[in-house]
């Protein structure tokens, strides 16, 4: 897979919504479709959905989480089907949402936090992604990026060197069943996740526990397997790995979108279910929450 | 203000009780500060130390806590209705006599509440009744034909533009027929110096009146301080009726929490103020009992045993008031404010083992709304610190952070937190209570012309209404808005004046100002609600196309407003600033008027929960909130409209400047555990480090509860199982299962920040 400008879409309309408050948007009228796209091209305009201070969900203290809009995968239980599409998503400058990060310094050192790009699928933007880590990085802010690592070729050394954390989402432990969850091959992921720990870039493992879906114990074991196989190429780049219990909160985004929601009926899972995956994580001698 | 006096003839006994602190300025004058900083010690520590209840502390509360059930029933578990309070109304009372270590009560028996008619007869009589308590004939007859109250003297000389903008309730909740409260005696001073001297002390400053030439303030100064005199002499009597001679300075921990305690517990007797807040004790009496341990004269367990007992009391401090004031402020509080931590001004922290000890009662007795565990939080706090207060929100929601980086700089490092987010300086400052104004329906006013938009009468003075059916003009309605808010300030400061030239005539809180220097600087307090929904309405006007609808009066009731707007709580500078130019504002038209007794003008962004009584008064609003539908508590953001996180909402609220609102602005946050991290460690971190962050941007307040959504609508059902279950409101806390159901909703629809 090449790197993303093909991909690249262009965000055509300003959102109706709360996303980006207090961010500066790019006025579509103002700027002509194939400009946009040159500017995307450059890394200087990226598709935003909406950012959000949040403590302890996105990587260490109280983060800057970005969310980006446009993703590959379609992952039955998506909680950002908003984010899907990268036309759906608002044109941001890469300046202006560093103006943004530059504003919250002070907070991120109180709070030992930083900014975190997610999505949607951040590395289908790889020219904005790095502009904006690299930006981050020299206002002295840690960053964090947040992906399936599907698309994990379109980030380039540079970019890796200028992240702090990598959250990694493995959504299954076999080809068929990542299939199955998200459309798309798994392969990439795991080269991904070698390639982080083979550059020293620290990981935090996660995996989406849906029953049903993802439960199934052959699956969670290669699951563990993948996360301590990464861990034995570089001990210590693990730092965690964190067994997301599947919610409900997105079945109102889903309805809203009208696009048809698979797993309508599906319950959470119990709290001891959740904790037995866990400990299939912990066998491997992974910190696991 | 000397006491030489008073030294002369106590010498020997205060040399005694003072042995072992160092000397200093205090001693020769009152001066608690002075006192504190040349003898406390700084703990810099972790909470390894503390200790737990011991046998005899369960045993007290677990008295008292039987007695709670049939009190949460009934609304009150007893009432003398015969006797109107004093200090030495009543005999003395005890929970349990053997077992007390600080004793005394308001009147001769735990949790019976006493009458106090000076406020107003009618509040008396309408409680009275509605617990099903006689009214006693005699005493009506005294406070209605011999004895003018309070209420009746405000009435007296109210305008009536004050009586039309009360009773269409653009100004509310007014202290004209209840105790103003809100003003902290320095209780410190009985413990450190002995009633003999603070009367002689007064007695000097009374001299001082004396030969000053007849005028009216001096006539009122010098009577008042013969009444200053009376109440400290019956402050000893009432001791005495324990079998303790406060005459002099206390000589031990036990006797300093005791006699302190006595102070207190003379206001409370006396005053049903609003708001009746302890000040800032903890590390004053550290020293106390870092002496006694030094000594080996206590042990840990035993200090420990002795705040519990006396936290024991402030917990079970009850006024006798309507189910309607109880309605209008949540449940049944008291503001028995104590303030706890904060830097002082060389840079050494006032943090001691004593502050870790009255945070250790929420563990020892369990959590509960009183005393209102207030921490004044720098980021320069030590770690330690810092970690418990966290661990204790974490774990009981019952604690409210005020920001000592702005309350330092402004009003020193003895200063204490009155009601919720009042800062003062104890003992040489006190406050006028002005409860607030709606300035959302000030809003809806200056759309209509002055009509009220529920009523239809011509409430303030009368200009042409806003066309109907075409857009609203920002600059337009933000000049009608000036000029509503110019009457309006003009109007509530005359209120305010009423009542508080009223109040000391008739009220006058004689225990509380005696523990207070002669020259006291005092600030009117006034106060704004509804701050947001008038930021997000002149948003949407600024920012959407927002067309007023008229119904068949001609009065502009409703809104369509068409296209996005920024709204307040997200960190977005365009309409914060509306929020920022508001405040200003209305400070700034408050300051042009002549206040009361050369009072000092503040105000506070506080709702205290009459968000949910404020927002009923009004009708439907531009920003799309619908008539009746509660306004957000205090400074927060609208209900859902903070879609930026919580520290996104923080940091809006933040941009208010507290030079322009220096009585308060206040902020709660609502949190699921789970939402501040994996681990204890990760949850203690993160909120200490929110803490931080919030302070060092600027903000003045947080009230933190971290709750699970099912608990509290476990506790709606099964109110039972959760008697002490605490959350934070509008900078105070309460029991969540004594709201009404209303309330209770209300705080359920509020955003739970999932994550912050």
């Amino acid at each position: 897979m090449t790197a993303g400008p093909a991909l690249l879409d262009a965000p055509s309309r300003r959102r109706a919504g709360a996303g980006l408050r207090g961010i500066e948007t790019l006025d579509p009228t103002d700027v002509g479709r194939s400009e946009r796209l040159a500017l995307m091209r450059s890394g200087e305009l990226g598709s935003v959905h909406s950012w959000e201070l949040v403590t302890a969900v996105d990587g260490p203290g109280t983060r800057l989480t970005v969310f980006l809009s446009g993703c590959p995968l379609r992952c039955l239980y998506c909680h950002n089907p908003d984010t899907l599409a990268m036309k759906d998503g608002e044109p941001v400058l890469a300046e202006d949402l560093l103006a943004r990060v530059a504003r919250y310094r002070g907070i991120f050192d109180a709070t030992g936090g930083g900014l975190t790009l997610s999505g949607g699928e951040v590395l289908m933007q790889p020219a904005f992604a790095a502009r904006v880590l690299r930006g981050a990085k020299e206002l002295g802010v840690h960053t964090t990026l947040d992906t399936s690592g599907f698309l994990g070729a379109n980030a380039t050394d540079a970019m890796l060197d200028d992240t702090g954390l990598v959250l990694l989402d493995i959504k299954a432990g076999d080809e068929e069943t990542y299939r199955r969850v998200t459309g798309r091959s798994l392969a990439p992921t795991l080269r991904f996740g070698r390639r982080l720990a083979e550059r020293g870039v620290k990981v935090w493992v996660r995996f989406v526990l849906v029953p049903g879906l993802t439960d199934d114990s052959a699956n969670v074991a290669a699951v563990a397997r993948h996360a301590a196989d990464i861990e034995a190429v570089r001990p210590g780049t693990v730092e965690r790995v964190e067994v997301l219990p599947f919610h409900q909160m997105a079945r109102d985004k889903w309805a809203g979108l009208g696009r048809a929601y698979e797993l309508d009926d599906t319950e959470p899972p119990s709290a001891e279910a959740t904790e037995v995956v866990r400990d299939v994580f912990r066998a491997h001698g992974l910190t696991t929450y | 203000m000397t006491i030489d006096t008073a030294r002369t003839t106590t010498a020997g006994d205060t040399t005694a009780a003072w042995q072992g602190f160092t000397p200093g300025p205090w001693c020769d004058e009152i001066d608690l500060r002075d006192f504190i900083q040349r003898n406390y010690t700084p703990y810099t520590g972790d909470d390894s130390f503390l200790a737990g209840p011991t046998e005899r502390t369960t045993g007290v509360w677990a008295k008292l806590s039987a007695m709670f059930p049939a009190e949460r029933e009934r609304g009150v578990y007893d009432v003398d209705p015969h006797t109107p309070a004093g200090i030495t109304a009543h005999g003395p009372g005890y929970i349990d006599e053997d077992a007390e270590l600080v004793v005394g009560l308001q009147t001769d028996a735990p949790l019976k509440r006493a009458i106090m008619p000076n406020g107003g007869w009618r509040m008396v009589e309408g409680a009275l009744k509605t617990y099903g308590y006689p009214v006693d004939e005699n005493l009506r007859k005294v406070f209605t034909e011999y004895r003018k109250t309070h209420n009746q003297g405000v009435f007296d000389v109210y305008p009536p533009a004050v009586r039309a903008a009360r009773s269409s309730h653009i100004i509310t909740g007014l202290p004209d027929a209840y105790g103003r409260g809100r003003i902290i005696g320095d209780y410190r001073r009985v413990a450190l110096y002995g009633v003999d001297a603070l009367v002689a002390a007064k007695k000097v400053d009374k001299l001082g009146l004396d030969v000053q030439p007849f005028g009216e303030s001096v006539a009122r100064e010098r009577e008042e301080h013969a009444e200053q005199i009376r109440a400290l002499g019956e402050l000893k009597e009432m001791a005495a009726s324990y079998g303790y001679d406060i005459s002099g300075p206390a000589t031990t921990a036990r006797e300093a929490v005791q006699w302190l305690y006595f102070g207190y517990l003379a206001a409370v007797k006396e005053q049903n103020g609003a708001a009746m807040s302890l000040g800032r004790t903890s590390t004053f009496l550290d020293v106390f009992i870092e002496r006694d341990l030094a000594a080996g004269r206590l042990t840990e367990p035993e200090a420990q045993e002795i705040v519990d007992d006396f936290v024991i009391k402030l917990r079970i401090v009850r006024f006798l008031r309507t189910p309607e004031y109880d309605a209008l402020f949540s449940g049944d509080p008291t503001w028995v404010t104590e303030t706890i931590g904060g830097m002082g001004e060389d840079g050494r922290p006032l943090v001691t083992k004593n502050s870790f000890r009255f945070l250790q009662t929420l563990y020892n007795l369990g959590p509960a709304p009183e005393p209102n565990m207030t921490v004044f939080w720098s980021p320069r706090l030590p770690r330690g610190f810092k970690d418990f207060c966290a661990k204790v929100s974490i774990d009981t929601s019952a604690v409210q952070y005020e920001s000592d980086e702005q309350i330092r700089p402004a009003w020193g490092d003895d200063a204490a937190i009155a009601c919720c987010v009042s800062p003062m300086a104890v003992g040489k400052q006190m406050q006028f209570f002005g409860a607030r104004v709606n300035l959302a329906k000030a809003l809806l006013y200056a759309i209509n012309g002055g009509k009220d938009e529920v009523t239809g009468k011509q409430v303030s003075p009368a200009f042409p209404a806003v066309a109907p059916g075409l857009p609203l003009d920002y600059d337009d309605v933000r000049a009608r808005f000036d000029r509503t808010m110019d009457w309006l300030a003009e109007t509530y400061v005359e209120a305010l004046n009423c009542i508080h030239w009223s109040h000391d005539k008739y009220a006058y809180e004689r225990l509380e100002m005696a523990l207070h220097d002669r020259d006291v600087l005092r600030t009117m307090a006034c106060g704004i609600a509804g701050l947001s929904v008038a930021a997000d309405s002149l948003s949407a006007i600024r920012y959407a196309t927002v067309i007023p609808v008229a119904d068949e009066r001609g009065i502009v009731v409703d809104y369509e407003t068409d296209g996005d707007w920024p709204a307040y709580g997200n960190d977005d500078d365009r309409v914060d600033a509306i929020a920022v130019e508001l405040v200003e504002s209305f400070m700034a038209k408050i300051r042009s008027h002549k206040m009361y007794r050369d009072a000092v003008p503040t105000q506070s962004v506080l709702t205290i929960t009459s968000n949910v009584v404020y927002g009923k008064a009004t009708g439907n609003t531009p920003d799309g909130r619908r008539a009746g539908e509660p306004f957000s508590p205090g400074a927060n953001p609208m209900n859902g409209r903070d879609t930026h996180g919580m520290l996104a909402s923080a940091l809006s609220v933040a941009k208010l400047p507290y030079d322009q609102a220096q009585d308060g602005i206040s902020l709660t946050n609502t949190v699921v555990p789970s939402g501040l991290g994996r681990t204890r460690e990760e949850q203690v971190a993160n909120l200490a480090g929110l803490l931080d962050a919030s302070v060092g941007s600027g903000g003045y307040h947080m009230n933190v509860n971290v709750l699970v959504r099912e608990t509290l609508e476990d506790a709606m059902e099964h109110p039972e199982k959760y008697p002490q279950l605490t959350i934070r409101v509008s900078g105070y806390a309460v029991n969540f299962v004594r709201l009404t159901r209303e309330q209770q909703l209300d705080v359920l629809s509020r955003t739970f920040h999932g994550g912050l």
